[in-house]
């Protein structure tokens, strides 16, 4: 065998080199990963005492009473966040199968940068807007308005993953179904779409992650409340309405079930992203099938 | 001319292996009486301000096979694009000329892209199973076009698949995921669904390039088989196939076709300079 070319003082400098970007990603890998275990850390060595069963079922209670819990915002949270989903879903798909199979027109690309500055806009800008559309005129605070406020947050984020995850789409499958002589809304809904379901299901997964723990639309919207509610067009209590009453006030045994409340929040926003990820996960693995022999 | 002689015994032996087929090409009198089912009256075509292809004449002989052979970027997968003008998905593509199938022009602004899409089926370079069962990748086609009973249905999707040379390895499985089988077998799933609509012309664009030499070998018995009943055009880029399992040889070149003949002429006595150097292996 011919010897390498090459002298020892380049290969040592070489992995000299690499071994410094490998520590420096590395560490910064680590570093990221450090913040959020002490975040997750903090809230539950903080919230685990504040969680019990009665805590889950209870409604509020004055402060100084023992046994009030968070339940009517958990379920306030769950209606809201639902109604914004059945509000943004639709109309983020739509947008987002027009944006992919147009992308070539002037009209979707303007469209498709109007998502990314939505993106951008911040929540309680959101919500001022809301209040102003859906608060100000019938003069009382709603569910309704907040879950309004979601589904504006939601729409791009929901738009831009079924925009991305039909561009991933192999080129060839779309012409193979129109090859066969398929009409474009079929091509469109059978094979497109499906196709790309897996990554608009984590799309669709990870804009609820986003909503959950979103309070500042909820100040001027939701409003909420003391009691049970289930009634969209009343305002309504959210848990993160309900953490950030909680934290302001100068009560230790409310600071105690404000993180019992973030527990929770953060919890169903990890279920949310793990869910997201096993989505992915899936959705991949099939690929991987039809592109391996 | 000694690589003329080299290559009369190259293609005697890379035609071998295949004596059948060989045996089906027919002798050139017989072949010029078949009709003609597809004409390129003068074609050009255009990728926005790119000419792809300049003043394409030739024609496609029905039951016969038509291989298309040029170095990448000559304007052979862009011809068999226009036969069933998948082209227009895209903007900036316009191909202008005649095309004339069976009596009618098909590139007349009217003309019906169903009807065109029913009668000239095509396959892809890389395998394109849709994302459902098998049978529902058989049936997909069908079923845009024609309401049949389940139990036709069956009937049609198993007729398709015997005449892809796959029934056998996937009839116990027809619920389970088209994505579930192997490259070749997803192709051969690929050519059953271009027959299950029963067209009359199949486009073959480098159907086997993708595939291992096994599964090759198949698709090439499958096109000697379906040629029986049907007009193919294959874009290939191996030689030895087109040698092996045309009738007819197109070479491409840079947009212009150079020499189009019967298979046996263009590799044993091809009238241009550039055929013999691209077939003896001198450039491409």
């Amino acid at each position: 065998m011919r010897a390498l070319a090459i002298s020892p003082s380049v290969v040592a400098r070489r992995r000299l080199s690499s071994l410094v970007w490998v520590a420096l990603c590395g560490g910064c890998a680590a570093g990221v990963a450090v913040i959020l275990l002490l975040i997750m850390g903090y809230i539950v060595h903080e919230g685990i005492s504040a969680l019990s069963l009665s805590f889950l079922t209870r409604l509020p209670r004055p402060t100084g009473i023992t046994g009030g819990g968070v339940a009517n915002g958990i379920v306030g949270s769950l209606i809201v966040i639902a109604i914004a989903a059945i509000m943004a879903f639709p109309v983020g798909i739509f947008v987002g199968i027009y944006l992919a199979v147009y992308s070539h027109l002037r009209l979707a690309q303007s469209l498709s940068f109007v998502a990314d500055v939505l993106a951008g806009v911040p929540s309680i800008a959101i919500g001022i807007y809301a209040y102003t559309v859906l608060v100000q005129p019938f003069r009382h605070f709603s569910a309704l308005s907040a879950s309004f406020a979601f589904a504006v947050l939601m729409v791009p984020l929901v738009i831009r993953a079924t925009e991305g995850a039909i561009a991933l789409v192999p080129r060839e499958l779309r012409e193979a179904a129109t090859a066969l002589g398929a009409p474009e809304f079929r091509v469109t809904f059978k094979i497109l779409l499906v196709s790309a379901r897996s990554g608009i299901i984590t799309g669709l997964i990870l804009s609820l992650a986003r909503v959950t723990g979103e309070t500042a639309p909820l100040l001027f919207t939701a409003f909420g409340s003391q009691f049970w509610e289930f009634d969209p067009t009343q305002p309504m209590a959210e848990l993160p309405l309900q953490i950030f009453t909680y934290a302001i006030s100068p009560y230790n045994d409310w600071h105690a079930q404000a993180w019992g409340g973030a527990l929770i929040l953060v919890l169903a926003v990890l279920l949310l992203s793990v869910l997201a990820r096993l989505s992915t996960l899936l959705g991949t693995d099939a690929n991987a099938r039809s592109a391996g022999g | 001319m000694q690589d003329m002689s080299d290559i009369k015994v190259s293609f005697a032996r890379v035609a071998a292996p295949l004596p059948e087929a060989a045996a089906r090409r027919a002798p050139a009198p017989q072949a010029a009486a078949l009709p003609v089912k597809a004409e390129l009256r003068n074609v050009n075509f255009y990728y926005g301000d790119f000419q792809a292809l300049k003043d394409i004449n030739l024609t496609l002989r029905d039951r016969r096979v038509t291989a298309f052979i040029g170095p990448s970027g000559c304007g052979k997968s862009t011809l068999l694009r226009i036969l069933n003008r998948i082209y227009e998905l895209y903007p900036g593509h316009v191909a202008t000329g005649e095309v004339i199938v069976d009596g009618d022009n098909i590139l007349a602004p009217g003309f019906d892209l169903n009807v065109l899409r029913a009668k000239i089926g095509m396959v892809f370079q890389k395998p394109t199973p849709f994302p459902m069962s098998i049978y529902d990748n058989i049936a997909f086609g069908i079923r845009l076009y024609e309401r049949l009973a389940k139990s036709e249905l069956d009937g049609r999707v198993e007729s398709a698949l015997h005449q892809a040379a796959l029934w056998d390895e996937v009839k116990d499985k027809l619920r389970q995921s088209g994505l579930s089988l192997s490259g070749g077998q997803q192709q051969r799933l690929c050519i059953a669904r271009a027959i299950a609509v029963q067209p009359e012309v199949l486009l073959l664009d480098e159907p086997a390039s993708a595939l291992d030499p096994l599964s090759t070998q198949r698709i090439e018995e499958l096109i000697a088989e379906l040629k029986a009943d049907y007009c193919i055009a294959i874009v290939t880029h191996n030689m030895q196939q087109a040698a092996r399992s045309s009738d007819y040889t197109a070479f491409m070149y840079l947009g212009e076709l150079i020499e189009f003949d019967e298979t046996e002429r263009i590799f044993t006595h091809p009238k241009e300079r550039r055929t013999e150097d691209y077939i003896t292996g001198r450039f491409g």
